[in-house]
Order: structure tokens, then C-alpha cells, then sequence
């Protein structure tokens, strides 16, 4: 190679390492950018199929008829908007789903999918992400165990509200061995989304009186799981 | 320049393993290694960069200087993993469901930084990717011997979940081996991870130094046997 730049005391120069660096840390976030936009468009439907499996395992089919994905209410939940997808059967509202989210072991973030029908019944609960302890904590995920299926069923007086805990603190639901602080978290999130769907029944069941609703539907949020 | 491709793949799998001899890469590895499934998962994952930024440091090594040959790697390393990350979560999104925890990780792997500047910036292109894949393979035999051992220890199975990582035709790898085990949590707390790593490093140089002793005991009844004709 005879490039000019390449002669060795050319190399020495501080103006070569200046142009090196800045060439390299041009080029690389120049490569993560183009492959951000490669991979958005697949990223977003991945994460909308995702999004839809979840959907499904929490309301079972028979509770609707639509496409849930589309037909959501962007509730305002402390501040925080909180998109509610609402699962209809003949026009009426038969369900509802939300993501609640805990702070798990080492304060990482946990997001929880729960199911809820009219009567304020838990169809099912999943764990959509969280940073727990691979083989501690991580229990809570379906595939590693049906743990997460001991709330399917229960609403708020089922168990009583100070028998939502862990039966190391007193409550019904199981802990792990070597893991408490995870389940904990999940079974007060849990009952926080519970409480969440007490506090905004009407709204979230599209029953508000005319003229007084909150929230407005929101047109095309697609995934915020 | 020929190359000794034996030696490097010795060096990478035994003599200079990156956990057994380097002791470099142990935040990701305590981290990890609770099931033997988890320690190869992160064991591939790390390979496949090791190789691509062996490769890419290599080919552009007559381009950077000594003075910031640091921030340079570091940059080129930080890319592919991003890169990486980014491709595996959109085009083989099962296999992202359960590596993406492990991705991110490897940025923090000095193994990776430890290749650059050890090895490929100072060799050819292919001895470079030689390197990278027998470092990457020791390291990945290192993570499952080491998930192995603290899953048989804390939880008495062996590959529990490998379908998940590896697809279903793994699914009889998966052993439980005492059933209603009641666990033994400290193996599977980082503590237990460098006991067992301590253990480990302990076999591996007991290994070596009787395999020494037996290469001198060699040594002598030759040297003795080349001796006997002339006493005779």
C-alpha cells in the first residue's frame, strides 16, 4: 500500500490519531445507524407479535371478537399514561389488558401483562420482561415454571386483601427457595393492577356517561407492551 | 510466516484458557453460569463477536496507531455488539428471547479488548480468527464445565431449559438428577460460582503438574534404557 497517510511518520503525527479516532467513532456510529433503520421495521413487528401472543394468553379467545391490538383507551394512571387494550364481544367490552410494573430484585424494572374481565376477575398474569437472577428469580417467567398461573382467578377478595402476599409474609401465594423479593414484588404489582381496574371500571369498560370520559381512545398505539 | 494453528487452538481451549489461565471475563461468567444452558448461550454469543472483532481489528490493523489503539478497539467491539444485538433481535427473535440478556454483556467481556490487543493486532487475518474462535470455545467450554457444576451442586439438574436455547430436538439433554431437590442456594449465589471456580483452577493445575511429572518419568526411563546397551 503507497497511500500517503500510511507512511509511518505520518502515523506519529497528532493530527493522524485525531482523524483515526473521529474516522472510526464516525464509521461505527455511522454502521449502528443504518442497522437501526435495517432492523426497525422487523424490531416493531417482532415486538407487535410478541405483544399479540401475550394478548392472547391472557384473555382467552372466547372473550372477543376484535382485534385487540388496535382497539385501546390510553388511561392516565398517577401521571403515567397506561395503554388499556380492550377485548370486545358483540360491541360490549368483555375484557381488558394492561402492563403493570414492579420494581424487582436490585430495583430493575418488571413488566407484568395482566387479563381482567368485567367483574374484576383475573384472567391470567404474565411477566413480559424483567432482569431477575437466571435460575432464582426468573421462575416467574411461564417456561421455567407455572407459578405465574397461581393468580389466574383470583380478584381482589380472593384471597382477602391482607392475604395478597407471599406465605413467607403471611399471604397465599407461593415464594421460591432462595428467591423472595421477586415474587413479592409480582403479587403486589399484581394487585396493583387489580386495584388499578377497580379505580377505573367504567372508563376502562367504555361505559363512562356520555361527555364525562377521561380518557380518549387512543387511535393506533399499537405496541406499548 | 506460517502460522501454528495447533498451538493456537491449544492455547485457547487448556494452556491460555480465558477463565483457567487469564482469569479475565469473570463478571460475566459469575454472572451467568447458574445452568450449564446459560454458560453456553453466553459461551456462543461471545465467540461469535470474539471472531467478528479479531477478524475486523486484524484486517485494519496496519491502519491504527499505537497511541490510540485503545479507544479504537474499544469503539470497533462496542459497534459489533450493538450490531449484533440489534440483528439477532430482528431477524432471529426466538433465539433473542433468550440470549438478549447475555448480548449486552458482552461489551463488559476485557477477554474480547484482551484478543485485540494481544493478538490481532499484531496477526495476520486468519491466525486472528483462529485465535478468536479457540478463545471463544475454551471460554464457552469453561462457562458450561463451570454452569455445570454449580447447577448439579444448587439445583441437581443438568441443561435444564437447553430446548429453549438450542430447540426442541435438544430436549434430552435436560436431566434432573435427585427429584424434590431441596436446593442448595449458596452454588447458585456468585460466592458458589467462585468456590467452584476455585475447585476447578485447583484440578487444573493438580492435572498439569502430574502430566509434568509423568513427561520426566518419561524422560528418565529413556534416557535410561539409551544407557543400558553401553553397561551391558
Amino acid at each position: 500500500m503507497n497511500l500517503w497517510f500510511l507512511k509511518p511518520e505520518y502515523r506519529q503525527r497528532l493530527s493522524y490519531h485525531v482523524a483515526l479516532l473521529g474516522g472510526v467513532a464516525l464509521l461505527t456510529s455511522a454502521a449502528i445507524g443504518v442497522a437501526d433503520h435495517l432492523t426497525r421495521p422487523d424490531i416493531a413487528q417482532r415486538q407487535l407479535e410478541d405483544l399479540q401472543i401475550t394478548l392472547q394468553q391472557v384473555i382467552p379467545a372466547k372473550y372477543y371478537n376484535n382485534d385487540l391490538v388496535r382497539d385501546t383507551v390510553t388511561v392516565d394512571d398517577g401521571g403515567r399514561p397506561l395503554v388499556v387494550y380492550r377485548a370486545r364481544r358483540g360491541g360490549q367490552v368483555q375484557a381488558v389488558c394492561y402492563q403493570v410494573s414492579a420494581p424487582g430484585y436490585g430495583n430493575t424494572a418488571m413488566v407484568i401483562a395482566v387479563g381482567v374481565d368485567r367483574a374484576g376477575t383475573l384472567l391470567g398474569a404474565r411477566v413480559i420482561s424483567h432482569n431477575e437472577t437466571p435460575g432464582l428469580g426468573d421462575k416467574i417467567e411461564l417456561s421455567k415454571s407455572d407459578w405465574i398461573l397461581s393468580f389466574t382467578g383470583r380478584s381482589l377478595n380472593d384471597p382477602q386483601p391482607d392475604q395478597w402476599a407471599v406465605k413467607k409474609d403471611g399471604g397465599a401465594f407461593d415464594q421460591f427457595t432462595g428467591a423472595t423479593i421477586t415474587p413479592r414484588a409480582v403479587v403486589k404489582a399484581v394487585k396493583a393492577g387489580l386495584e388499578f381496574f377497580a379505580a377505573h371500571r367504567a372508563l376502562l369498560l367504555d361505559e363512562a356517561a356520555p361527555g364525562s370520559i377521561a380518557g380518549q381512545p387512543a387511535p393506533d398505539r399499537g405496541n406499548r407492551l | 510466516m506460517s502460522e501454528d494453528y495447533r498451538g493456537i487452538f491449544t492455547d485457547g481451549l487448556w494452556r491460555n484458557n480465558v477463565v483457567f489461565a487469564q482469569m479475565l471475563a469473570l463478571c460475566p461468567l459469575m454472572a451467568v453460569t447458574t445452568t450449564a444452558t446459560n454458560g453456553l448461550g453466553m459461551g456462543l454469543a461471545t465467540t461469535g463477536v470474539l471472531l467478528t472483532s479479531n477478524i475486523v481489528i486484524a484486517s485494519c490493523r496496519d491502519l491504527i496507531s499505537q497511541e490510540v489503539r485503545i479507544p479504537v478497539f474499544v469503539l470497533l467491539i462496542a459497534a459489533l455488539v450493538s450490531l449484533a444485538d440489534m440483528a439477532i433481535n430482528a431477524w432471529l427473535h426466538e433465539l433473542y428471547k433468550v440470549l438478549g440478556l447475555f448480548i449486552p454483556l458482552i461489551v463488559v467481556n476485557c477477554a474480547v479488548l484482551g484478543r485485540a490487543e494481544v493478538f490481532a493486532s499484531k496477526r495476520p487475518v486468519f491466525a486472528s480468527a483462529v485465535d478468536g474462535l479457540a478463545m471463544g470455545l475454551g471460554y464457552t467450554a469453561a462457562l458450561m464445565l463451570l454452569g455445570g457444576c454449580r447447577e448439579i451442586l444448587g439445583s441437581a439438574t443438568l441443561f435444564a431449559h437447553a430446548s429453549l436455547l438450542l430447540g426442541d430436538g435438544f430436549a434430552f439433554l435436560e436431566t434432573t438428577l435427585i427429584p424434590k431437590y431441596k436446593g442448595f442456594l449458596l452454588m447458585l449465589l456468585p460466592p458458589g460460582g467462585f468456590l467452584v471456580l476455585g475447585f476447578l483452577l485447583a484440578g487444573k493445575r493438580a492435572a498439569e503438574r502430574r502430566w509434568e511429572r509423568r513427561a520426566m518419568g518419561r524422560d528418565k526411563t529413556k534416557t535410561g534404557v539409551q544407557q543400558s546397551p553401553s553397561a551391558a
